[in-house]
């Protein structure tokens, strides 16, 4: 069984303006020790998909119109809150882009730090403090005992989002949403980030679910990607599968526009237009209007999975490229 | 920040209040008319003799000398006005008055402000937010002098439950509190409202949320102390003001405090209680506000004075 299963999940915010449909109907899986990638421009849904199920999200406006949500088989999205609160920050752990802003700055690092321990684990303080700075030391960060009593201001973005990650693995998740971990970090930083990631993951047969737009950081730590657009699934593949024989123009269009040191290149192609108004969207394929290898079939309908192989999952009316 | 700080700031008060005390004791010196004028004039003898006992024949710099070596010794001089009172005795008598008041004004400020904008923080853009937002812009457009006649007549006459006036018994206490304190809780509701307001949306209550904390948990723990700032640099302003500011309540329901000798002493040229007053909010807003700095250090550690 899955460790998590995400089936037609929609999520839609209620507006004044309409109804924006951040997620349409999205389905994959996750499987314990696995990472996956989701990838995707701004707006694409990304994040809202893992927030939405989570009740991160204001709730008004959003609205869950329909799908499931499977933990260990259990449905996400029927738990109660309490049940749910019992699950976030103890099997289920996120972190966040912005490591400036996603710790409290009125708080010590430690005082934060020993959170989810206190809360899920039933540690005492004395306990938790301990455990805090174990994990402060996994994360890379010296001299943990003197990092418990600062203050997040006190430490830089590259700190900070290490003290994310400790926060998130003190209680040893099963799942870690990271959302965008590394974007706000400088490119040495990045690759540290993401190293830790992958050391601790090989420790504790945790699954990642990466959301990020940085193409260089799913090639880099994960096993499978999505690929998501306009509140769609457009692909599914193995990382290397994806990056070699994507079976979707949206994700080819993706990889030709991302810079690369192996070829030397005057410009480097764009996507023409602009992701399509989530609240005026039409029936038909999302990427239509931007497609270079549209069809009239496209217009008319969102095509159904194609199966390219038994791991490989295409969303196109459109077969054999080249 | 240490006691060095504490101490620096303290010492600047000392030019500060030379400063004051120069411009108000010659701006009042200024105005015309004095304290001697009156609608019946004294006789020219008389007026001498007044003049030389309060030393107004001396030059006006030989005067304000003297005033700054009585006030080295904490001598305020006499009034002008209320003969053989010194301004010492006023205010000794009427500041207590006017503190207790302020105070208790301050706490059900703070008690219905804080509650009514928590809950409407809480519960945002549902009758629990729009009725005491609703409540609390009558609460700053409706003056004293028409809240506490209304308190009055309800409660005082209609109800016959409180003493309409008078302040002896803790039951004088409440109606004017109220009166005084219902202006100032309407404000104070409206800051926590958005103090509270905007921590909600902030990234790291999301984090705490994610961490799987309770509503409650992160309200006291990782909200309280960054939606309360807006309320504390309020409240330093409004400590000072509530206490020199009641003349309204105090004159509504007969209070033997402060506020009037404000009015009164500038109208009649009371030189001394005017330079009295005067320095007396100067010294209070000045505190007010270096207690406001000093709570601001211990809520947010990211604030440093050097």
């Amino acid at each position: 069984m899955a460790l998590l299963e995400i089936k037609n999940l929609k999520a839609h915010f209620h507006t004044r303006k309409g109804v924006v449909k951040a997620v349409n109907g999205i389905s994959y899986s996750l499987n314990p020790g696995e990472t996956l990638g989701i990838v995707g421009e701004s707006g694409s849904g990304k994040s809202v998909s893992q927030l939405s199920y989570l009740r991160l999200l204001p709730s008004p406006p959003l609205r869950i119109p329909e799908g499931e949500v499977l933990y260990r088989g259990e449905n996400i999205l029927t738990m109660s809150d309490d049940k749910l609160r019992a699950l976030r920050g103890n099997k289920i752990s996120m972190i966040f882009q912005e490591p400036m802003t996603s710790l409290n700055p009125y708080l010590t690092i430690g005082s934060q730090l020993i959170e989810p321990l206190v809360i899920h684990s039933k540690l005492s303080k004395k306990v938790a403090w301990k455990e805090a700075c174990e994990a402060l030391n996994r994360v890379g960060i010296p001299e943990a005992e003197k990092a418990m009593k600062v203050y997040p201001h006190e430490f830089s973005g590259g700190m900070r989002q290490r003290v994310m990650i400790a926060m998130a693995l003190t209680t040893r998740p099963e799942v870690l949403i990271a959302d965008e971990p590394t974007t706000a970090l400088d490119v040495t930083v990045q690759a540290q980030i993401l190293e830790i990631l992958k050391t601790i993951q090989k420790e504790t047969q945790m699954a990642i679910i990466l959301i990020t737009h940085d193409l260089g950081v799913i090639a880099g730590i994960s096993d499978k990607v999505v690929v998501m657009y306009a509140g769609r699934v457009f692909e599914e593949a193995p990382v290397d599968t994806l990056f070699e024989n994507s079976e979707h123009p949206y994700t080819r269009a993706l990889l030709k526009s991302t810079p690369r040191i192996d070829i030397s290149q005057e410009k480097i192609p764009v996507i023409g237009g602009t992701i399509p108004d989530l609240s005026q969207l039409k029936t038909g394929c999302p990427f239509y209007e931007r497609c270079d290898y549209r069809k009239d079939i496209c217009q008319a309908e969102f095509p159904k999975v194609r199966k390219v192989s038994s791991v490989h999952e295409s969303f196109c009316h459109v077969e054999n490229f080249k | 920040m240490g006691l060095k700080y504490i101490l620096r700031r303290l010492l600047t008060m000392i030019p500060v209040f030379f400063l004051v005390v120069t411009v108000v004791f010659f701006m009042i010196r200024f105005a015309p008319g004095g304290p001697f004028s009156a609608e019946k004039k004294v006789s020219p003898q008389v007026l001498k003799n007044l003049e030389a006992k309060y030393h107004m024949d001396e030059p006006l710099i030989q005067q304000y000398f003297r005033y700054l070596g009585d006030l080295s010794r904490f001598d305020l001089g006499p009034s002008f006005k209320h003969s053989n009172r010194t301004v010492n005795e006023i205010i000794g008598e009427a500041l207590p008055v006017s503190m207790e008041l302020g105070l208790i004004s301050l706490c059900w400020a703070l008690l219905i402000g804080i509650t009514a904008g928590g809950l409407a923080a809480l519960k945002p853009n549902t009758p629990y937010d729009y009725i005491p937002m609703s409540l609390s812009i009558m609460g700053i457009c409706l003056p004293t002098f028409v809240i506490g006649p209304v308190l009055v007549l309800v409660f005082g006459l209609w109800f016959n439950w409180l003493p309409v006036a008078g302040w002896n018994s803790w039951q004088d206490r409440l109606l004017p509190s109220l009166t005084l304190g219902f202006a100032y809780a309407a404000y104070i509701s409206r800051l926590t409202r958005g103090g509270f307001m905007e921590i909600r949306h902030q990234d790291f209550i999301r984090t705490a949320r994610a961490k799987g904390l309770t509503e409650g948990q992160i309200l006291i723990k990782h909200a309280l102390r960054g939606g309360i700032l807006p309320v504390i640099s309020y409240l330093g302003p409004a400590l000072a003001g509530i206490i020199t500011g009641a003349l309204v309540t105090e004159t509504i329901f007969n209070i033997p405090g402060l506020g009037r000798f404000f009015i009164e002493s500038a109208l009649n040229r009371d030189y001394t209680v005017v330079m009295a007053t005067s320095l007396l909010y100067f010294s209070l807003i000045f505190l007010c506000n270096f207690l406001v700095d000093i709570v601001y250090v211990i809520l947010d550690p990211r604030v440093k004075y050097e």
